[in-house]
């Protein structure tokens, strides 16, 4: 008995380099938020995923031709403590090497303080953008191809700082999103030399927005930031600034960006400018092109989901392992320049490069370079308000 | 002397003008909510929903001549609707009093019952509302938008600041000032308003000198609708149209009434213009008017505001804890709480 465990001892041992010549499995999670707030979105965001990981298996060239194993779990976007189960389970029961994932800010923050931490497993989120996420503790183990709001902040500091607007009265919706980007953008700002001369917030579904409006046209400012919703209280401040003529023109983040903006106001808002996340990379069209009708392609954060997942491979190949500890070293490397560029549906050859010791540069789909904490530089479609249309000045 | 001129302008524009027609606004409300108390003797909490009901009903009816091309010119086309809504909303008001108050009123019932089920009244009322015309926002404005733009009063002026006044607000206060004198005439002079005073101070004596009691009761349910009515569509005209948004009006027209005494009509106008300023004065930063007024070494550099905006329905509620502690009776002579 005891030679024949010892035996069998020996073979697991001895075994487990032939496998990962050939036939080894390496299990991933994506945990997303299939129930709660945000499902409609979640099932094209992980076919994304799932697709970089076919594509890679299919290839052959992982590691030496390892196999890639999605495992789904549900974060629910809302519940902390079932986000975290979920991803726990994954770890331990599946043995999952990285996680692509979560999906919402709060969850995201949840599995990798209480879960992802403990273990030392990579996560890769696609749209947790909370600039909370940039300085939450994680051992180098958490990145995201979203890019967090305190980027947009800065972003539109770049753009009133072009446009000569040195001077600006701030308006943000009462809530999570409103606060962070606000406080990213005043802190960006007044950094680069700009004054905010009033931050208020506005309450969502109130008729008259007039006494909002008295104040920020009293603390003055060449120009009006909204960081609201189009469909809520921000085109109230808007109608009410317009009305009583204490502001012509306005800067708008992603939330006030719809063709309901141009539909409301028209050329009354003409010149305003804004900014929302977007790319002119020829990785969008080719990524469209690869999925075809398999899925939406164009849904919210599903080539940032295929991306994230492209990212973790690639990351495993360059490291020659896929151990967590090993490739998280190795992600922002493959994310970056200088390298040959790696576009949707190229990671064979990608795989295939760093196999040689080649440097890439994966560009994807959404032009992936993570910056700072290793998060996503993010792209934004710079617009402006000509001849009462939303046009695009440029991309950054 | 131009930043004299650029104050007093800069004032009017955000505080004077909007006071002005949101005062108005409030005063409409608050004569409704105090004639049901001075003659039927409850605090009529439906009030709100009232209003709303009879906004719904005049959007209803201005999308439908909207769509047949009927329009009032330069004025909106709610105001062609606006009778209409007045006559849909008295159909209300007469069917709640016959199914329901008039059930308790035979009963003699104490007021604090009247109270909850004005309530009850209320949430059914919301209800309606929103199963009639959904909870969402609602536009129904037409017609030209200002009566002077911020814009064209630059140029005209040459100052720094402009002014605006829109249509609505002009309307507001020109349809208010016609209602108010509208009522008093009727309350005065009028036969009928004259037993409904009676009815008021007196309800027995006013039925041993043999006034019909239940004719009382229908002339104040058709008076308090129609102002319900006109008030909830100049709000909705001026500002927008939410349901929700009525049932927040509540507070402010309750202060309103009682800051002027509950069941005195002239205290509810008082206490309509005395909320609208409060919350906007004590809302709005100072700053603009100060730095034009100050001498450049006194200038602000602080908003000079004394509470954020978002406290806007504190003020009122303050206001109405005061009254009530200090002199319930409010500050025109009406009917103690």
């Amino acid at each position: 008995m005891k030679k024949l465990l010892m035996a069998t001892a020996l073979t697991a041992v001895a075994s487990t380099p032939a496998l990962a010549d050939g036939h080894s499995e390496i299990k991933l999670g994506v945990i997303l938020g299939f129930t709660g707030p945000i499902e409609s979105l979640t099932p094209s965001m992980a076919d994304g995923a799932e697709l970089a990981m076919k594509e890679v298996t299919d290839s052959g060239l992982l590691l030496g031709g390892a196999s890639v194993m999605p495992v789904r779990a549900d974060s629910t976007c809302v519940d902390a403590a079932a986000a975290t189960a979920a991803a726990e389970r994954l770890i331990t029961a599946d043995g999952v090497k990285g996680i692509m994932g979560a999906d919402c800010s709060g969850v995201t923050g949840a599995i990798l303080a209480n879960a992802a931490l403990a273990n030392g497993i990579v996560m890769i989120s696609p749209s947790a953008t909370s600039p909370g996420l940039s300085d939450a503790e994680d051992n180098g183990l958490f990145f995201r191809t979203a890019p967090s709001d305190a980027r947009q902040g800065v972003v539109m500091t770049e753009v009133l700082l072009e446009e000569g607007i040195n001077e600006v009265a701030l308006t943000y919706t009462n809530n999570d999103y409103g606060k962070g980007l606000a406080d990213a953008f005043q802190t960006a700002y007044e950094a680069a030399g700009g004054t905010v001369t009033i931050s208020a917030a506005h309450e969502d579904g109130k008729a008259d927005y007039s006494a909002e409006v008295g104040a920020l046209a009293s603390a003055g400012g060449e120009r009006l930031v909204v960081a609201g919703y189009v469909d809520q209280g921000g085109s109230g401040v808007v109608r009410a600034a317009l009305d009583s003529g204490a502001f012509d023109t306005f800067h708008f983040p992603d939330g006030m960006i719809s063709a309901k903006l141009a539909e409301n106001f028209g050329d009354e808002i003409e010149g305003s400018t804004g900014q929302h996340p977007g790319t002119d990379s020829p990785g969008v069209a080719m990524f469209g092109e690869m999925v075809g009708d398999a899925f939406d392609s164009t849904s919210p954060f599903t080539p940032e989901s295929y991306d994230a997942a492209a990212l973790m491979m690639l990351a495993m190949q360059a490291a020659g392992s896929a151990e967590p500890a090993d490739y998280k070293a190795t992600v922002m490397d493959v994310a970056n320049a200088p390298g040959v560029k790696i576009f949707p549906g190229q990671l064979a050859a990608g795989l295939a490069l760093l196999e040689k010791g080649i440097d890439i540069d994966y560009v994807g789909a959404t032009s992936v370079e993570l910056i700072g904490p290793g998060e996503s530089a993010g792209n934004y479609r710079q617009i402006v308000i000509e001849g009462g249309e939303i046009t695009t000045a440029k991309y950054r | 002397m131009t930043d004299f001129l650029n104050a007093i302008v800069a004032l009017s524009n955000f505080v004077l003008i909007p006071g002005l027609a949101y005062g108005a606004q409030l005063a409409l409300g608050a004569l409704g909510v105090t004639l049901i108390y001075g003659i039927l003797r409850f605090s009529n909490f439906a009030h709100g929903d009232t209003m709303a009901f009879g906004a719904t009903m005049t959007i209803l009816i201005t999308w439908g001549f909207q769509a047949a091309g009927i329009t009032a010119g330069p004025l909106p086309t709610a105001l062609l609707a606006l009778p209409f809504g007045i006559l849909a909303t008295i159909g209300l008001a007469l069917l709640t009093d016959k199914t329901v108050y008039r059930f308790y009123r035979t009963q003699k019932a104490a007021p604090v019952i009247f109270v909850i089920v004005s309530m009850g009244v209320m949430f059914i009322m919301n209800g309606i509302v929103r199963f009639i015309i959904g909870p969402d926002e609602q536009r129904f404005s037409d017609g030209e938008r200002f009566i002077v733009s911020a814009r064209d009063f630059k140029e005209w002026s040459g100052l720094r600041e402009g002014l605006a006044i829109k249509t609505t607000q002009g309307i507001t206060v020109v349809v208010a000032v016609i209602c108010v004198t509208a009522l008093f005439y009727f309350l005065n002079k009028t036969r009928t308003g004259k037993s409904m005073r009676a009815y008021s101070d007196n309800e027995d004596l006013a039925l041993l000198s043999g006034i019909n009691p239940e004719r009382v009761v229908m002339v104040t349910w058709i008076i308090v609708a129609s102002l319900a009515c006109i008030a909830g569509v100049l709000y909705g005209l001026d500002k927008s149209f939410k349901p929700f948004v009525y049932f927040q009006l509540l507070l402010p027209i309750f202060a309103s009434a009682v800051v002027g005494g509950l069941g005195n009509p002239l205290g509810a106008i008082f206490g309509g213009f005395l909320i609208a300023y409060s919350e906007i004065f004590i809302t709005y930063a100072w700053k603009k008017v100060l730095v034009y007024l100050m001498p450049e070494a006194l200038e602000p550099s602080g908003l000079v505001q004394l509470l954020s905006t978002d406290y806007k329905f504190a003020v009122s509620f303050a206001i109405l804890v005061v009254v009530l502690l200090f002199k319930p009776t409010g500050l025109f002579k009406g009917q103690s709480v």
